[in-house]
């Protein structure tokens, strides 16, 4: 067998430049190393108890729309036994020197805090005890507590926690792993659903979003960028524009452009013009104005267009692959024995992030320091780049962590936190950059496009002997290692490996001149549709019954070899977990067939179920969609069935099912719709209306999401929930036309929404 | 240039170039934070507003087509949130990332101003230009339909104290 290696230094260097995406994409080191506490937990710093009763618990996490400013703090009112009508909730600001894994990534969140954050309520709870057990003269044994009350049985006194609170002080907190944690039984809020923490101000109004942020003095900034990337400016008509009403300056910043035939994950600060103003709208309109001479430098050719990489990915196809990155038994071998072979060509596009906050930031840069107001997912990486590209060391630089209007991975890139600090030190004064939707969709981290070119062969019986795949995708080849650009990597234990006795995995790669980065589940948001749709092929081709084919291929197993570092992605597990349990899913496959009545049902003409399944981020989902295609093209899903195993608690039940909800519709728009082309080097789309969402009468009437709690720590929900359900369309669009699309979106192919 | 605008039943003069949109009037001028920008060409309805009663686009709407119409952005729904849409909003507990949901919540209370009864097809006209990037639809509808019966138990609650006061 012929492993992948990962080079550790392109690793180091990569996350260094703070590119999470290629970092979550890339490294294999455990994860509990990489986001778990650097620094431990300290009770007192998460909770804080006043004399009134109130209890404030500080959610550190950054707050997208994942619903994680509730759900941590919930974990820790649980131990700290505390009545959470009652528990305030305040986010935290960056600070690596109290708070752990302050990150949106990976779906970690849950998995790397559901035992810190809950230990570090027993923390406070143990806290508690003691004071109360002083106070009373009793021994701390003979002390419970009961949602915010400490109570002495045996002499029947309580005490609100608040009649504690100055006593807390002089009271150390214990060693966590000394704390004995809640058995599941006795859970008040975790597992019962709480309403989300900003809900209330979401439906007033009120200014939480990094937008709405404002300063005394505030100038507001546009940034215009050359539309290929590395472009600099050679002229522009700068004088003209600081003469328009209300412009307090404009410059041009330029930045070395650097080498290789990728572009880095996040390059922090780029060329362009910057324009400040009294208004965002006058910076804009003077923006109209501008007259540049831009110098594309060396990304602005014909090669780089999305009509010249299919081309090229169809000619690599045809020739020896460039590198082997997994070779079990013998595939090209057996495929010439095989009973039959199949064959089917997939590709999927670019796609962008655009979550529905444009890119944008506040910083004030003032006597050496500066101080930033941000959406970032990842903002212990924005601080660095921000600090390199002013010349600040880290610690002179403070981050306030502000609610994200989404984020989908787009954040984890700090590209426009650097932007508007330094354009706050250029003008001495803090300024709000706002980026348009249109510099948005041209300067995105799009999800890279690739061509996934497989062969499968069926032995007699039907079952699966071998399977090979040339994966096309973008990079360069550095001496025998390949150097995949950001997020657009495949692993050597990709699904189905470990369950096709011959199995070959195998890439060429092209330069590309776009940026690339992780979105939501990345890799697996397209690889999903590819491996799930080709077993359904193969299904169809064996004359067996979708979800007993996968029952099927689930069977046949092999045994997971030791843990290696090569082995780390685990099946897209990542992060160096365990590659995926065929048991467990195996019980959402099931469990979502018994909730569709899967095979039990008589679909009219026109209808028809798909089914798939996949494993990523450590999550098993199985999704069930029947749709309803009129006229051939015009397609209607009517329901949804989902059934995952995320482990033995759904933390917050209602927010879990409306996130798998928005998880389902989100894929919808991947399936149909949405694609980013490039023309020599220009990303073409601008706006929605060419890179769509779906819309409210195109949603499934309804999604039924259906939980298997399964003995296992609970683990995230933001991405795992999304990737199935593509193929899940795709293989009931088949169904129910008998037209097998291979190539995303299906818009391309003639279909669109009912 | 000089308008005279009426946000949310006061009088606010602003002098801003005739093209600015209202968007950025009520955002950058006069401060009220909840309207947002999405896409700056109509697509998305995260920065509708009423004028008039109407649901618009105040991102398409220049401040000079605004003239003597009332304008009501969803601080002047009601600021404690309870209009009622407001309250099916907290109590379904719709949003995720929560950046359309004030879009949102203006498509539906202009909606349920004029029809207290909405079906399904009366929710996908209204709501169709509203984009959620989260993928909330399902708990908008529900909200929707949530925040009518607020609004007519509410107005059964009137009518009731109105009889008993004869």
């Amino acid at each position: 067998m012929k492993n992948m290696r990962i080079d550790r230094r392109s690793f180091l260097k990569v996350s260094a430049l703070g590119g999470g995406g290629a970092m979550l994409a890339l490294y294999v080191k455990p994860m509990a190393a990489q986001f778990g506490p650097q620094v431990p937990p300290l009770a007192t710093n998460y909770i804080k108890i006043a004399a009134d009763g109130t209890v404030t618990i500080m959610a550190k996490n950054p707050e997208v729309g994942q619903g994680i400013k509730t759900m941590l703090p919930m974990l820790i009112a649980e131990e700290l036994d505390a009545d959470w009508k009652k528990v305030k909730v305040e986010q935290t600001d960056f600070d690596d020197t109290k708070y752990a894994g302050q990150i949106a990534g990976g779906s970690t969140a849950t998995p790397t805090n559901w035992t810190p954050m809950r230990q570090v309520g027993a923390a406070g709870r143990a806290m508690l005890i003691t004071a109360a057990a002083q106070t009373w003269s009793v021994p701390e044994g003979e002390i419970t507590t009961d949602s915010g009350k400490v109570l002495h049985k045996a002499s029947n006194r309580s005490m609100d926690y608040g009649q504690l609170a100055s006593k807390l002080d002089s009271i150390k907190p214990p060693a966590l792993n000394t704390l004995k944690l809640k058995d599941a039984s006795e859970y008040k809020i975790i597992g019962h659903t709480q309403q989300g923490r900003d809900t209330h101000d979401i439906a007033t109004g009120k200014p939480i979003f990094a937008i709405d942020m404002m300063r005394p003095g505030m100038l507001y900034a546009c940034f215009q960028k050359c539309g290929v990337f590395g472009g600099k400016v050679v002229s522009a008509n700068l004088d003209e524009i600081k003469q328009m009403p209300g412009v307090k300056d404009a410059f041009v910043i330029e930045r070395p452009v650097p080498a290789g035939d990728v572009l880095p994950g996040d390059p922090g600060l780029e060329n362009g013009i910057a324009i400040v103003a009294d208004t965002w709208w006058q910076a804009q309109t003077a923006r109209k104005k501008l007259q540049v001479t831009w110098d594309d430098g060396k990304w602005g050719t014909a090669e780089q267009s999305s009509t010249a990489f299919a081309q090229k990915a169809d000619q690599l196809s045809k020739q020896a692959p460039m590198k082997t990155i997994r070779a079990d038994g013998d595939a090209d071998g057996t495929l010439k024995s095989a009973a039959k072979v199949v064959e089917g060509a997939y590709s999927y596009p670019f796609i962008a992030h655009a979550p529905l906050e444009p890119q944008g930031c506040t910083a004030e840069f003032k006597d050496g320091k500066c101080e930033i107001w941000t959406n970032s997912q990842i903002p212990a990486a924005g601080r660095g780049l921000v600090a390199q590209a002013l010349g600040l060391k880290p610690t002179d630089v403070h981050l306030n962590m502000l609610h994200g209007g989404g984020g989908f991975g787009r954040r984890l890139t700090n590209d426009y936190m650097v932007e508007a600090a330094y354009i706050s030190k250029q003008v001495g004064a803090p300024v709000k950059l706002l980026w348009s939707r249109e510099d948005d969709m041209a300067h995105d981290y799009y999800r890279p496009g690739a061509f996934q070119f497989l062969k499968a062969g069926l032995d007699s019986s039907g079952k699966i002997v071998a399977w090979r795949n040339h994966f096309v995708s973008y990079g360069e080849m550095k001496g025998d290692n390949v150097q995949f650009a950001s997020a657009a990597a495949m692993g050597p234990t990709e699904f189905p490996q470990r369950f096709v006795p011959n199995y070959a995995l195998h890439t060429s790669v092209m330069p590309l001149g776009i940026r690339t980065g992780s979105l939501r589940a990345p890799s697996s948001n397209a690889f999903a549709f590819v491996i799930q749709s080709f077993i359904d092929e193969l299904a169809h081709a064996a004359g067996k019954d979708p979800v007993q084919f996968r029952m099927d291929l689930l069977n046949s197993a092999q045994a997971l070899p030791a843990p290696s570092p090569e082995a780390g992605r685990g099946g897209r597990g990542g992060f160096g977990f365990p590659g995926l349990s065929p048991e467990r899913m195996k019980g959402v496959l099931q469990l979502v067939a018994e909730k569709s009545d899967w095979g039990k049902r008589r679909l009219p003409k026109g209808t028809g179920m798909g089914v798939a399944f996949h494993y990523s981020h450590l999550g098993y989902f199985a999704e069930v969609a029947e749709v309803k295609v009129e006229s051939g093209t015009k397609v209607k899903v009517s329901k949804v069935w989902v059934a995952a195993d995320i482990g033995s608690q759904i933390i917050n039940p209602g927010f879990a099912e409306n996130l798998t909800h928005g998880a389902v519709i989100d894929g919808m728009s991947e399936l149909m719709d949405q694609e980013i082309t490039v023309d020599k080097g220009r990303v073409v789309q601008t706006n929605f209306h060419q890179h769509k969402l779906v819309r409210l009468t195109q949603a499934p009437p309804e999604i039924e999401v259906h939980w298997l709690k399964s003995n296992n720590n609970p683990t995230g929900l933001g991405e795992p929930a999304l990737p199935p359900i593509l193929p899940a369309i795709a293989n009931a669009i088949f169904s129910a036309t008998g037209k097998r699309v291979r190539s995303l979106p299906l818009s391309k192919s003639g279909f669109s929404w009912a | 240039m000089a308008f005279k605008l009426n946000v949310n039943g006061r009088s606010a003069t602003v002098d801003v170039p005739a093209d600015t949109p209202l968007l950025w009037v009520v955002r950058d001028i006069l401060n009220l934070k909840a309207t947002k920008y999405g896409c700056g060409i109509g697509q998305c309805g995260a920065c509708t507003v009423h004028l008039n009663g109407r649901a618009v686009r105040s991102c398409q709407t220049p401040v000079s087509a605004v003239g003597n119409q009332p304008v009501t952005t969803l601080e002047g729904l009601s600021a404690e949130g309870t209009h009622p849409v407001q309250l099916a909003w907290q109590e379904i507990d719709v949003p995720q990332c929560g950046y359309c949901q004030v879009g949102q919540m203006m498509s539906a209370a202009a909606l349920l101003a004029k029809n207290n009864k909405p079906s399904d097809k009366d929710i996908d006209s209204a709501m169709n230009g509203n984009l959620c990037r989260c993928g909330t639809y399902l708990r908008i509808r529900q909200a929707v339909h949530k925040a009518a019966e607020i609004t007519n138990n509410a107005s059964a609650r009137a009518v009731q104290t109105a009889s008993v006061n004869k």
